[in-house]
């Protein structure tokens, strides 16, 4: 994906070419028109929106949603709008995504070079555990969560998080870590440093590309997480994504969509702005997250 | 590294740490993952009903039952809806997914100009929460606002797009949206695929006379197999998961028409008070995803080594 | 009992044994290259001299410690790795005193160490570069500088010229060996590259297939292989292997083959009759060296045994300082080498002269050197 394309062989007519352009164009327009639509309807008021306006641009221009989802808006029972929801979701995510990454980090480290009998059957029970469906462990983990008393806690959320990302990270890594010369490792060996010295001094210098990856994938899918969100914590605790549902399925009162949509980008804007600063990373995050590196 | 009975202190340690760092984060898949697995089956071979297991006596609250849930599973309508849709929309997902990502990353690939503006234009979906995407398709769509109210606005009174109301196509909507998410992801693995493959092959089969159309139907198509497993494997995972943007879309409705596996097991389970058929649902899921994940993560992973 | 002592000592992963039973003692200040095709088991065994493979058994002993068990950075060793394994992250300099670093050596010696290193590799003006923007050349050097610092008793060398480009690989060969003359230290370097081999070592260990094929000096494996398997894998064309039959009339010994007409052709071999006689009548193989197979008036003046051939020239090729021809003897091919201006040309008769006093007999089922 990163690899640019050195020159394709294929040559294509200019009636050709227009047709190509044309098409891709189009397709632009699919992609941006929901975008579109939140932008454009999350500041104008209401009655332009349900006046058929929804696709024009705001005739009078207002920012009252945007303030309304933010802090005032009807989210559950209490009007306290999105604001204490984000908050709670800041402070499920950077724990989350720290811990993950270190243990990925570590994990990896250990499955390419300290590799040992079995090595590879564990790291296939830590990858298959990606891509179970979460259904099958929703009710233990609430009991568990019961048990420990962390239901509906952000501390609890953080646990569940660090548990199904952990697979993950510990992919990036070990794919990452797989390309790292072994030789390295040996000559610090003999040189005489430690385990952690070798992965502090040797391994962790080079690693930045994919601490970012690991780091934006675990941040965007910890983010957007909403089964977990809204199994263990769908009180007061609840992240982000759960009380944007809330507010945009609340069935009291008008529907006030510009709010709604104002809300939703709210949601979306940490991870959007992550993608539009870091997008090269989420992309090589995702595709070594169809396992192929 | 070496025997342990003879190795001096610092190999000992050095044989021993990394097996020590590795024990938490394995512990943690173990338990939570495997061990909640089993527990999960379980579970489902029981009548639980609710939480907690045990009540304030100590004593618990279910029975086993062998395999009565998944006879009662089975013979639900809820669930035999639940299976069609999950069948309709995979089918429909996983395909027009491919189709568009093919399409996009074959274009993509003719020396565009403004491939790198275009690319993360396509891509962007990804990054968004189901929530978001459900919650943006849902107005747009609706007919008293959205889609349907607009164009009529714009002078066709008679225009009608109701799909999301309708019990026959809400489905429909939902593939839609859903395709609109990860069609762009699809579109990076291929061009990925694409941009993998020996630019001399291409130029040696133009030398034999190849068209463009038969270069790509019988030289780069076939070697983009490897891709497509990935994107198969990656969108049946994902839509079988599929939760979120119906929740956010339709919430399973209207009446029944979008209800999902992963939707159903959340009802039964949180708040129809039906455990242990919520827990026999989930382990009929994951039995599928195991069936399609195992033998590719085993391939790949024999592959690496 | 030497310096370095490599006794009984086998590996084995799982069930599969890749090296049998080695036995090699290292003087102090040898240089020994372990030579042989890739998988033949060197590598391991340095990796095992270096720690970083445990022994499955037999013993390896350093100064007349063992070493089985004990950690790589408590041998006294350094190593020079194919890649040179320098640490991407930090400079020369500091890839050359990491080692003394992680030994606790203060930092006022280990600048002292590594001003002295670098003064004696000439990479003094290296030193605050990272190690990707290096030459090659340079990198080699840097990898010996953090060997070289440590000042070890042994030095591992594994393949460490492989990287390098063809001309460098030379001036490199030469560089280390005059780094093994001044320094005096003891060396155990392995590659797959018999010209290596020959030109660095002062014993030289043959391996294939986790056996070790033949212990000596260059001399002794490029005269007197010990088996076919040397005899082809050492030398460069190789030796020429002929299929003959041992023919004994009275004090004389024959080896004879036919030539490319068909004729029988008779080779008098110059060997003391007790050590042949059981092979009269047998079919047995003769190994000559393209140098002993030349053109009569290139061939060696002081050689007392000098047997001629004529045939007919199949190949030629000018290699500038010498022509090698190729010709075919008892069926198999042969590489002669004759001198540049040697007057032969393809399809036409020439005179082989065979040096029979550095001809040497393999017996074709043991595949050992009889002669």
């Amino acid at each position: 994906m990163a690899v640019a394309s050195s020159d394709t062989a294929i040559r294509t007519g200019r009636f050709t070419r227009t047709l190509i352009y044309v098409v891709l164009l189009l397709f632009v327009l699919f992609y941006i028109l929901p975008l579109y639509i939140m932008i454009v309807n999350s500041v104008k008021p209401l009655s332009e929106i349900t006046g058929g306006g929804m696709m024009s641009l705001p005739s009078a221009f207002t920012i009252e949603p945007w303030a309304k989802a933010w802090s005032t808006a009807q989210v559950g029972v209490e009007p306290t709008g999105l604001r204490p929801y984000f908050w709670n979701s800041i402070s499920m995510v950077v724990p989350a995504v720290a811990i993950s990454t270190v243990l990925g980090a570590l994990n990896g480290y250990i499955l390419t070079k300290w590799r040992f009998r079995g090595d590879t059957i564990l790291f296939g029970l830590m990858l298959f555990s990606c891509f179970i469906p979460f259904q099958i462990v929703l009710i233990p983990m609430a009991a568990i969560l019961g048990v420990l008393g962390l239901s509906g806690t952000t501390a609890g959320l953080v646990l569940v998080h660090v548990v199904y990302g952990v697979g993950f990270s510990t992919l990036y890594f070990r794919n990452y870590y797989a390309a790292f010369p072994t030789e390295l490792v040996r000559a610090a060996q003999i040189d005489g440093a430690g385990f952690f010295q070798i992965f502090w001094r040797i391994l962790l210098p080079s690693s930045g590309p994919i601490i970012v990856v690991c780091v934006i994938w675990q941040f965007t899918n910890i983010w957007n997480d909403f089964l977990f969100g809204a199994s263990f914590a769908s009180g007061n605790g609840a992240p982000m994504t759960v009380a944007l549902n809330n507010l945009v399925q609340s069935s009291t009162g008008v529907k006030e969509y510009n709010v709604h949509f104002a809300g939703a980008i709210l949601a979306a804007m940490p991870t959007l702005l992550v993608y539009i600063v870091a997008g090269r990373y989420f992309v090589r995050g995702l595709m070594a997250g169809s396992v192929k590196g | 590294m070496s025997t342990a009975a003879e190795a001096d202190f610092k190999t000992r340690l050095q044989n021993w740490i990394p097996k020590l760092v590795l024990s938490p984060s394995l512990a943690m898949v173990l338990i939570f993952v495997y061990g909640f697995i089993l527990f999960t089956v379980y579970v489902s071979f029981t009548d639980s009903r609710i939480l907690p297991f045990v009540d304030k006596d100590g004593q618990r609250t279910f029975d086993l039952i062998g395999l009565a849930n998944y006879e009662k599973l089975f013979k639900l309508s809820h669930w035999e809806i639940a299976l069609t849709n999950m069948a309709v929309f995979a089918g429909l997902y996983i395909v027009v997914c491919t189709l568009i990502g093919l399409t996009l990353a074959i274009l993509l690939d003719q020396k565009i100009r403004g491939e790198g503006f275009l690319r993360p234009l396509y891509l962007y979906p990804m990054a968004l929460s189901f929530i978001v995407t459900g919650t943006a398709w849902k107005w747009f769509l609706d007919p008293g606002i959205g889609l349907e109210n607009i164009v009529q606005a714009w002078g066709w009174e008679n225009f009608e797009f109701d799909w999301i109301k309708n019990r026959d196509f809400a489905i429909y909507t939902v593939v839609l949206a859903a395709v609109w998410q990860t069609s762009g992801f699809v579109m990076a693995m291929f061009l990925a695929g694409l941009r993998g493959i020996d630019n001399e092959i291409l130029k040696a089969a133009q030398m034999d006379g190849a068209s463009n159309w038969n270069l790509y139907r019988r030289i780069i198509i076939p070697q983009l197999r490897p891709a497509f497993l990935s994107a198969f494997v990656i969108l049946a995972h994902l839509a079988i998961k599929t939760f979120d943007l119906v929740i956010a879309m339709t919430g399973g409705g209207p009446g029944r028409a979008t209800e999902l596996p992963a939707t159903f097991m959340y009802s039964y389970t949180f708040s129809r008070n039906q455990m242990g058929i919520g827990a026999s649902s989930a382990v009929i899921m994951l039995i599928t995803i195991a069936a399609i994940m195992i033998p590719y993560l085993y391939a790949e992973l024999k592959e690496k080594k | 009992m030497g310096f370095l002592d490599i006794n009984n000592v086998t590996k084995s992963y799982g069930s599969v044994e890749v090296l049998h039973k080695v036995n090699i003692a290292v003087e102090e200040g040898e240089f020994l290259v372990l030579v042989g095709p890739s998988g033949c088991g060197k590598s391991t065994l340095l990796n095992m001299i270096a720690g970083l493979e445990d022994i499955t058994s037999g013993e390896i002993r350093i100064k007349d410690a063992r070493m089985n068990g004990v950690h790589p950075s408590n041998r006294n060793i350094a190593m020079v790795f194919q890649s040179y394994a320098l640490y991407p992250n930090m400079t020369v300099g500091q890839n050359i005193t990491f080692g003394l670093e992680m030994h606790g050596v203060p930092k006022a010696e280990r600048e002292k160490a590594m001003a002295d290193v670098a003064k004696l590799l000439q990479i003094e003006q290296l030193l605050d570069r990272k190690p990707g923007q290096l030459s090659g050349g340079q990198r080699q050097r840097v990898a010996m500088g953090r060997a070289l610092v440590r000042n070890p008793d042994v030095f591992l060398f594994d393949e460490p010229l492989s990287n390098l480009d063809a001309k460098l690989r030379v001036d490199m060969r030469t560089e280390i060996k005059k780094l093994h003359q001044n320094l005096g230290t003891t060396i155990v370097y392995v590659t797959h590259d018999q010209i290596e081999a020959m030109t660095l070592s002062t014993r030289i260990a043959v391996m294939n297939g986790g056996y070790v094929q033949q212990l000596g000096t260059p001399k002794e494996i490029y005269d007197t292989p010990s088996n076919l398997f040397v005899a082809t894998f050492m030398g460069s064309p190789s030796m020429n292997l002929i299929r003959t039959t041992i023919r004994i009339e009275g004090v004389a010994v024959y080896a004879v083959t036919q030539n490319d007409r068909g004729e029988e052709v008779r080779l008098a071999l110059c060997a003391p009759l007790d050590a042949i006689k059981s092979y009269d009548g047998k079919d047995v193989i003769l190994g000559i060296r393209p140098e002993a197979l030349t053109d009569v008036e290139g061939a060696d003046h002081r050689s007392s045994h000098i047997e001629s051939i004529r045939n007919t020239v199949t190949v030629t090729e000018p290699a500038g300082s010498d022509t090698f021809v190729a010709t075919t003897i008892g069926g198999a091919e042969c590489v002669a080498r004759m001198r540049a201006d040697a007057e032969v040309l393809p399809g036409q008769q020439a005179e082989f002269a065979f040096n029979m006093e550095k001809a040497v007999v393999f017996d074709p089922e043991s595949e050992n050197r009889i002669l």
